[in-house]
């Protein structure tokens, strides 16, 4: 296999004090589509802004395909770095047609090649009948379209998307971006995206990287990501989560509510952990005829599809469960809580989560 | 279809270090560095050289100056908030023509009206031979400070009106709304809250008319006034005495200094200019008939004072037939003159767009702190009062000539010390650089960073940026800047009468010289031309008023 389309190695970048990337390591591979997640100010946009060279980093070194783009001593500038970018206000120029729009990067080919390279990428994005019209005559959609045609048309070794949809109104937002994402895949394209939406990055990404105060806290499928997230960060980042208080004793996990399940492999553990409890994990049946303190719920959202219903168990913690729609417990009513069966919940000791057991501590 | 993007180099990917941008940065620093030149020269100068002695009335210099200063920024405050509260808080007949037609004094060069004033007003003038022949015993002289200072209001005011107005009507609607709401009446909430939130514009709008006083040295002589610049420039062009008129010049600088830090200090720590926001605001309530029509009188007579009268004055004379043709209009000198003035004015607008322009461009690509820094140091000429760029000019300029003749070239680079053309330019560049960099940086600003950093990504070196992406899309900016460097250069007097050579003359010194040998019809067309052309800047700001204040009736009439 040839060498990964994109590479960071250790790579830090500050602002006077305030740290936007620390020791970041990262390897995109060809053909891959990575999505960059986090909150504002994580330092997803400065990673962004690293790999297309309008930012130095401080240390680490930077490869685009397999070429060292930034490192001790080296510098390549954004205009000699294979990297095409797609801006979150498209950025065309709005005094250049779409035909000359796309052709701008071009320049170093011959004239034949640029114009058939050009009625090619139009093609890919469905716009070929609009080569001669101006950016402003275009709607948000296809603006959108003539931006990814024009970063594609000089095959950049990884496109970068910055929000790339953020512009564009909510119910064209899902077309738009399944279009865009055939596109990348129908051209075998390496692609990283900046969004701050979790349900964009969970599923347009063959990767998603969860980033928070400039590091990496996890990358890894989405599927992983949602299901096994690495910390408490990202747990309660890409998606709702509660926290309880559990203990596992002879491979048994329990906590306020109850047995949750079983943790294979912690046979001879007997440790304090959090668990990890998203709300669909979570059933709730009435519980009727109870006397005394139990849980309770308190709050109830009607969701369309779902029901959110906030529990309060008698500790005074919150516990939130999905219901279906036709599924709804008033305020006040008592209920049980209990984990859906088959779910492997995430175990955190401190913010991070575990997999094994901690380790003793060390013999001194 | 699947591997036509499969990555295949058709960029050349080529190792080059930072160095790139560098050139750019440097530009920027360079320009930033001949920006500062010539008030560095001066402190330089000042600090090194020891003349002997101080200039003669000095002290009496300073006060005149001082009460001059105090006095137009005193009548230019009562003229331009006064008008400015006028038109925002009362409606009367034509005031949605007197909103932007106040600014027009702004087209009215001191020099110009100073001098009309003079021949209308004075001992010997129509106004008050007419006094005399209805009876009255009145025989005084107006070449004072007083009338002086009447003269440099009335061209000046419009820059306290402009901020006025736009604080009064788009600044802290929200909060004017909520001090009614509290029970606070019209009066009293203009008075506790639009203008206490308006000082800050309003210490702008000042400083803005103090440096133009103090830039001032040829107004101020029809008026017998002797100014600090003033006195740099005669110990200058009357002595060649370099070491005093640099003395004077840092002087000059010293009280520009104080503006700025006046202005500083009036602004206190107010930071608040809440533009735009929600709410009415102060709405324009009508005025009854009788107040109405006196409204509207007192509009009229502000203007009719600063330009259609001496306006008149002038067209009259322009028309007289001239008997000595040999310095009429239609001689070969005049017909020289206009060249001079266009060939200058055009040389130093290109110069100072191409700049702005490249300026703005390397900002663009980046640059740290100290880039901006230095972009932001090329704006302050403009700030600089003329005498203080004259004499640096000259400063440097001789530096230079020392420098080459140093190095083995007879003659150096043949700059009389004196004053030359390319000192004019020089001092052009430095003094009208801030304008155009303004103006071309409003277009800039407009283009948002995305469309640079695509351009570059999509492999476009710098320089293609510039061309093909920077230039095009600033062009809007590029034409005002070029128009207002243009107008402003050919208006611009101090500058020329200190550095020009003398066999050199332009327009606007055409027009002093014959106003100070009293030969006003003389003066009069080449006036005339003056004032028609400064009239198009100016009619840019009409523009942006009366788009202002149209927007603001909208948005009443829709919230009725």
């Amino acid at each position: 296999m040839s060498s990964p389309a994109l590479v960071f190695e250790g790579v830090g970048k500050s602002y006077g004090s305030i740290p936007a990337a620390v020791d970041v390591d990262l390897e995109v591979q060809r053909g891959e589509l990575v999505t960059l997640i986090g909150p504002s100010g994580c330092g997803k946009s400065t990673a962004l802004r690293l790999m297309a060279g309008l930012e130095r980093p401080d240390r680490g070194r930077i490869l685009v395909a397999g070429e060292v783009v930034a490192g001790p001593g080296t510098f390549v500038q954004p205009e000699k770095r294979r990297v095409g970018m797609v801006f979150q206000d498209h950025a065309l120029f709005p005094h250049l047609s779409v035909e000359r729009n796309v052709a701008f990067g071009l320049i170093d080919l011959p004239r034949a090649e640029r114009k058939a390279r050009v009625a090619e990428v139009l093609g890919l994005v469905r716009l070929a009948d609009k080569a001669k019209r101006y950016p402003h005559e275009l709607s948000g959609g296809e603006q959108q379209r003539v931006a990814l045609a024009r970063a594609l048309a000089p095959k950049p070794a990884v496109v970068l998307l910055d929000e790339p949809f953020s512009s564009l109104d909510e119910n064209l937002r899902a077309q738009v971006r399944a279009e865009l994402v055939g596109v990348l895949r129908a051209t075998g394209t390496t692609a990283v995206f900046v969004t701050h939406d979790q349900t964009e990055a969970l599923s347009i990404g063959d990767r998603v990287v969860v980033m928070q105060a400039g590091h990496i806290e996890q990358a890894d499928t989405p599927q992983r990501v949602f299901e096994s997230p690495a910390s408490r960060f990202v747990a309660s980042f890409m998606g709702d989560a509660d926290f309880l208080p559990a203990h596992v004793h002879s491979a048994l996990l329990t906590c306020e509510i109850g047995v949750v399940s079983t943790v294979p492999g912690w046979g001879r553990a007997d440790v304090d952990v959090e668990v990890v409890l998203r709300p669909h994990e979570v059933a709730l049946s009435p519980a009727v005829g109870r006397k005394g303190e139990g849980p309770e719920v308190v709050a109830v959202e009607y969701h369309g599809a779902f029901v959110l219903h906030t529990v309060r168990l008698a500790s005074g913690r919150t516990l939130r469960s999905w219901q279906q729609h036709a599924v709804r417990y008033p305020v006040g009513t008592p209920v049980e809580a209990s984990v859906v069966a088959g779910v492997t919940p995430t175990l955190l000791v401190g913010d991070r989560a575990v997999v094994a057991p901690p380790a003793a501590p060390p013999l001194s | 279809m699947a591997q036509t993007l499969v990555p295949t180099p058709v960029l050349r990917v080529r190792r080059v270090n930072a160095r790139g941008r560098l050139r750019w940065s440097a530009l920027v620093v360079m320009v930033a560095l001949l920006v500062a030149a010539p008030v560095v020269a001066i402190l330089l100068e000042v600090g090194t050289q020891r003349p002997d002695g101080l200039p003669a009335h000095l002290p009496q210099m300073v006060t005149t100056t001082l009460v001059l200063m105090t006095s137009v920024g005193l009548g230019s405050l009562v003229l331009g908030v006064g008008l400015a509260w006028l038109v925002t808080a009362y409606t009367f007949p034509l005031r949605n023509v007197l909103v932007w037609l106040l600014v027009l004094p702004l087209a009215m060069p001191a020099y110009i009206l100073g001098f009309v004033f003079l021949s209308t007003f004075d001992a010997a003038g129509p106004v008050q031979q007419w006094l005399r022949g209805v009876g009255l015993d009145v025989q005084f002289s107006i070449a004072s400070l007083a009338g002086c200072a009447v003269v440099m209001s009335l061209t000046l005011y419009p820059y306290v009106y402009l901020m006025a107005r736009a604080a009064f009507a788009e600044q802290g609607r929200a909060t004017y709304d909520a001090a009614r709401t509290l029970g606070a009446s019209r009066r009293r909430a203009f008075f506790a809250v639009l203008l206490p939130l308006a000082r800050p514009s309003l210490a702008a709008g000042l400083a803005l008319v103090m440096m133009e006083v103090l830039t001032d040295f040829a107004t101020v002589q029809y008026f017998n006034v002797q100014t600090v610049s003033y006195g740099a420039y005669v110990v200058w062009k009357g002595k060649w005495n370099f070491a005093s008129a640099t003395q004077l010049a840092s002087m000059v600088m010293l009280f520009a200094a104080a503006v700025m830090v006046g202005e500083r200090l009036l602004r206190g720590r107010a930071h608040f200019t809440q533009k735009g926001g929600r709410g009415t605001g102060l709405q324009p309530v009508p005025l009854g008939r009788v107040t109405g029509l006196l409204a509207t009188l007192v509009c009229v007579a502000a203007l009719a004072v600063a330009v259609f009268v001496p306006v008149g004055r002038l067209v009259g004379w322009a028309v007289q037939p001239t008997h000595k043709t040999s310095e009429g209009v239609l001689s070969a000198d005049f017909g020289e003159a206009l060249t001079n003035s266009l060939v200058v004015a055009v040389l130093a607008a290109v110069t100072c767009v191409v700049l702005a322009l490249l300026i703005g461009h390397a900002l663009r690509l980046g640059g740290g702190r100290v880039v901006r820094a230095a972009a932001q140091l090329t704006t302050f000429g403009y700030a600089v009062p003329g005498a203080v760029v004259g004499i640096g000019t000259l400063l440097v300029l001789r530096a230079l000539n020392d420098g080459v003749e140093g190095l083995g070239v007879p003659g150096g680079l043949g700059l009389l010390a004196t004053g030359s053309v390319p000192a004019i330019l020089f001092a052009y560049a430095v003094r009208f650089l801030g304008p155009a960099y303004q103006a071309v940086d409003a277009s800039y600003a407009k283009l948002s960073t995305s469309i640079t950093q695509g351009a570059l990504s999509l492999g476009a070196r710098p320089l293609r940026v510039l061309r093909t992406v920077h230039a095009p899309l600033v062009r809007p900016g590029i034409a005002v800047a070029t128009v207002l460097v243009t107008i402003d250069a050919i208006k611009e007097l101090p500058l020329v009468l200190m550095l020009r050579p003398v066999d050199f003359t332009t327009v606007s010194v055409w027009v002093y010289s014959l106003a100070t040998e009293n030969l006003w019809n003389l003066a009069a067309l080449p006036a005339l031309i003056i004032v028609a052309l400064a009239v198009i800047p100016v009619f840019l700001l009409f523009r942006q008023v009366w788009s202002a204040d149209r927007a603001a009736r909208r948005r009443l009439e829709e919230e009725r």
